[in-house]
């Protein structure tokens, strides 16, 4: 091999074989795939987020979320994660349409997030994990976030009505209150975006006995649980 | 300038011992500058690098550890320690073996240092601009890509630069014969640039729809690993043992036949990283087919450098090259065979998501690449420094600190992935009581890194050392080359 123009085709060509077949053609596969209309209700799936749970998404990208929590449901029978109840069915490639970045993962350290919304769409509780998990998840491994909330001095007017609700040994010396700021509270509507029970053509929840298909309305990111309360400031 | 006006700018070729040695010693000269650029920084950030990396590792079992800064947040540490040693340290001590390999195995003394100097300032500066982003919080969160889009341009430029020296480098080599590590230089410096702007332009520039970006994003990344780092480890390999032992690679064809393999099989394993993900199962499947493939190249190498070796391991005692480089080769065998393990879909049923992975990219990245770099790193100092190594006992403390720290990462958190994933796929057990099993290992881990940072002070107070000291007798194995008076130099004994 000391001829170099045929060493380089052959470095060349070699690249080119995977570049064209998981680059090119997976995109020429997927790449115009549309969002699902149901033929009775004519909801669509997925719908893109909503302006403040699309922002909670770049506090979740920046803060590295994905280093611990995957965002992705294995078929049932391969893993534990329908079993473990961390979604209905499998996740394809549908789901993730209007995901920037998509953030699948490839860890979990921490729980899978598919179907977080679901699970837990309560506000207060989500706030009190990101505050500190100890609180809501004691033996957690999970950081606590005390820069997405702000600690302040009670007013003369008395505390604020969207202060955490926090008890000893996490609550703050007398006199002061913590407050989400707005990053938290975007982050949360995030997390209680993340809804995929859909049943999609290509994956179907399976039914089981008492268990009536999954609403359509879920399908809308809205949310679900008590209002949020208003951020800081 | 045409190609042979250019040659006819060197002298002629030089046959007799003594002349090539003086070759050799020009060609070593001419590099001292450009690769000591490209070791010392890469060093500064293995440093740092090792700094982000005992941080990340302590949050996991001590989360309220520097919990109250934004910027040291586990999810900003972890993908800055990963920016760190991948392109600070890997690539630029990657950057400085290709470079000087290049000009010996070309005979040709290194052209235009200015043009490599430039690359050099160019790199640390987007590194640096993209490891502030990544903390301030500007990481794109596509895993080996994380540094923004306005820091990498920069690199990319700076990788141009030294692409083109390397091919022109190439082009005017006065060495007829092809090398086996040319073979995987060459391919290295062409196959980097395809990936990186495949990525930049698929993922940050242009993004494509949906998962699209999951197979960019895992066609990158694996690649990386097998297209940029394995070749140039492995052009390390083939170089380094022959040239410490003094006899040839045992078998030529066992050589063609592991680069073309490789060639063949590595570019399409990426998407094994999406195992049960929501592609389609072709995509994923092909994957699966060629990381087994990749049995073949993995196979041949190591069987021709175990026969090289063969006979000769009593030399392992004396020289720091290859103590580090012959381990390196071990591991990567290792790391290859469990990485055909892990790409299976049973056993990533279960490794897929844990900490496994996490041992097994160590076993990748440091115990075959990072120390096939220190083996090499042992080698080329004296040469082009012109100095001896000061302390044997700090070599001693570096090599075996970094084979125990090694050993105490991977095979327990190797383990511990298994149990990890084994619990995880049993829905009765709860996860909090998952993640609890998981602390001694990963407690366990902090003292590996404890350990292997101590391996890398040792290693830099002898660089340090070996840089203060000007004068003395360390001028001397310079006129032993030229003269051919003595048959070992200046070795990394």
């Amino acid at each position: 091999m000391n001829y170099g123009p045929l060493l380089f085709l052959g470095i060349l060509f070699t690249l080119a074989s995977s570049w064209v077949g998981l680059v090119l053609m997976p995109n020429r596969q997927l790449g115009t795939l549309t969002p699902h209309v149901n033929a009775t209700t004519s909801a669509i799936y997925p719908a893109a987020r909503a302006g403040e749970a699309q922002q909670g998404a770049e506090t979740y990208r920046s803060l590295g979320c994905i280093y611990c929590h995957s965002q992705q449901v294995r078929p049932e029978g391969f893993g534990g994660d329908i079993a473990r109840g961390w979604g209905k069915r499998r996740t394809v490639s549908r789901d993730y349409l209007f995901d920037k970045p998509v953030q699948l993962g490839t860890s979990r350290t921490g729980p899978d997030l598919t179907n977080f919304g679901e699970r837990n769409g309560a506000v207060d509780w989500n706030l009190k994990h990101l505050y500190n998990p100890q609180i809501t998840s004691p033996g957690s491994i999970m950081p606590a976030y005390p820069f997405l909330f702000e600690k302040r001095r009670i007013g003369k007017n008395g505390a604020s009505t969207n202060a955490l609700a926090l008890i000893a040994p996490f609550a703050p010396e007398a006199g002061y209150e913590i407050v989400p700021k707005m990053e938290a509270l975007q982050l949360v509507e995030y997390l209680r975006s993340l809804k995929t029970s859909v049943d999609l053509p290509e994956a179907s929840i399976k039914k089981t006995e008492g268990d009536a298909a999954a609403p359509d309305a879920s399908a809308t990111n809205a949310p679900t649980g008590a209002p949020a309360p208003a951020p800081a400031k | 300038m045409s190609v042979p006006a250019l040659k006819a700018l060197f002298p002629g070729d030089v046959q007799d011992t003594a002349g090539r040695r003086a070759q050799l010693a020009e060609i070593d000269a001419s590099c001292r500058w450009p690769v000591l650029y490209f070791f010392l920084s890469g060093l500064g950030w293995l440093l740092l690098g090792t700094l982000l990396a005992l941080v990340t590792s302590m949050k996991l079992h001590l989360p309220d550890f520097l919990a109250e800064s934004s910027w040291l947040t586990f999810g900003r540490v972890r993908p800055a320690h990963l920016n760190t040693v991948i392109y600070g340290f890997a690539s630029q001590s990657a950057i400085g073996v290709c470079i000087w390999l290049m000009c010996r195995l070309c005979r040709v003394p290194l052209m235009a240092a200015g043009i490599i100097l430039a690359a050099n300032v160019f790199w640390n500066l987007g590194l640096t601009v993209g490891v502030v982003g990544i903390l301030v919080g500007d990481s794109t969160a596509i895993e080996w890509l994380e540094m923004p889009a306005y820091a990498t341009p920069i690199l990319f430029f700076s990788y141009a630069l030294i692409a083109v020296w390397a091919i022109i480098t190439f082009r005017l080599r006065r060495e007829k014969q092809l090398y086996v590590s040319q073979w995987y230089l060459l391919a290295a410096l062409l196959w980097f640039p395809w990936l990186y702007s495949t990525a930049q332009i698929m993922l940050l520039i242009q993004p494509v729809r949906g998962v699209v970006q999951a197979a960019v994003n895992w066609w990158f990344a694996h690649n990386v690993l097998g297209l940029w780092f394995t070749p140039i480890g492995l052009a390390a390999i083939y170089y380094f043992i022959p040239k410490v032992i003094g006899r040839p690679i045992r078998s030529y064809y066992l050589s063609v036949l592991g680069f073309w393999s490789l060639a063949l099989f590595y570019n399409w394993n990426g998407l094994h990283h999406l195992v049960g993900g929501p592609l389609p199962a072709w995509m994923i499947t092909i994957s699966v087919v060629a990381s087994v493939m990749m049995l073949i190249p993995v196979i041949a190498v190591a069987i021709n450098h175990h026969y090289t070796m063969w006979g000769h391991f009593h030399k392992l005692r004396y020289s720091p090259t290859l103590r580090f480089i012959v381990v390196g080769a071990m591991c990567y065998t290792l790391t290859s065979l469990q990485g055909v393990a892990s790409a299976l879909r049973s056993v990533s049923e279960v490794t897929h998501f844990t900490h496994h992975t996490i041992a097994h990219a160590h076993l990748g990245m440091y115990g075959f690449f990072t120390m096939v770099m220190f083996g090499s790193i042992y080698y080329i100092f004296p040469r082009i420094t012109l100095r001896e190594w000061p302390s044997q006992s700090l070599i001693s403390a570096h090599f075996w600190a970094c084979l125990l720290g090694l050993v105490l990462y991977v095979v327990p958190l190797s383990y511990a992935g298994v149990l990890q994933g084994l619990a995880m796929n049993t829905a009765e057990i709860p996860f909090l009581k998952v993640v609890a099993g998981t602390l001694p290992f990963l407690q366990l881990r902090t003292l590996a890194g404890l350990i292997l940072a101590a391996g890398h002070v040792a290693f830099f107070a002898n660089i340090v050392w070996m840089l203060c000291r000007v004068l003395g007798p360390y001028q001397q194995p310079v006129r032993m080359i030229l003269t051919g008076t003595q048959q070992t130099a200046v070795a990394g004994k």
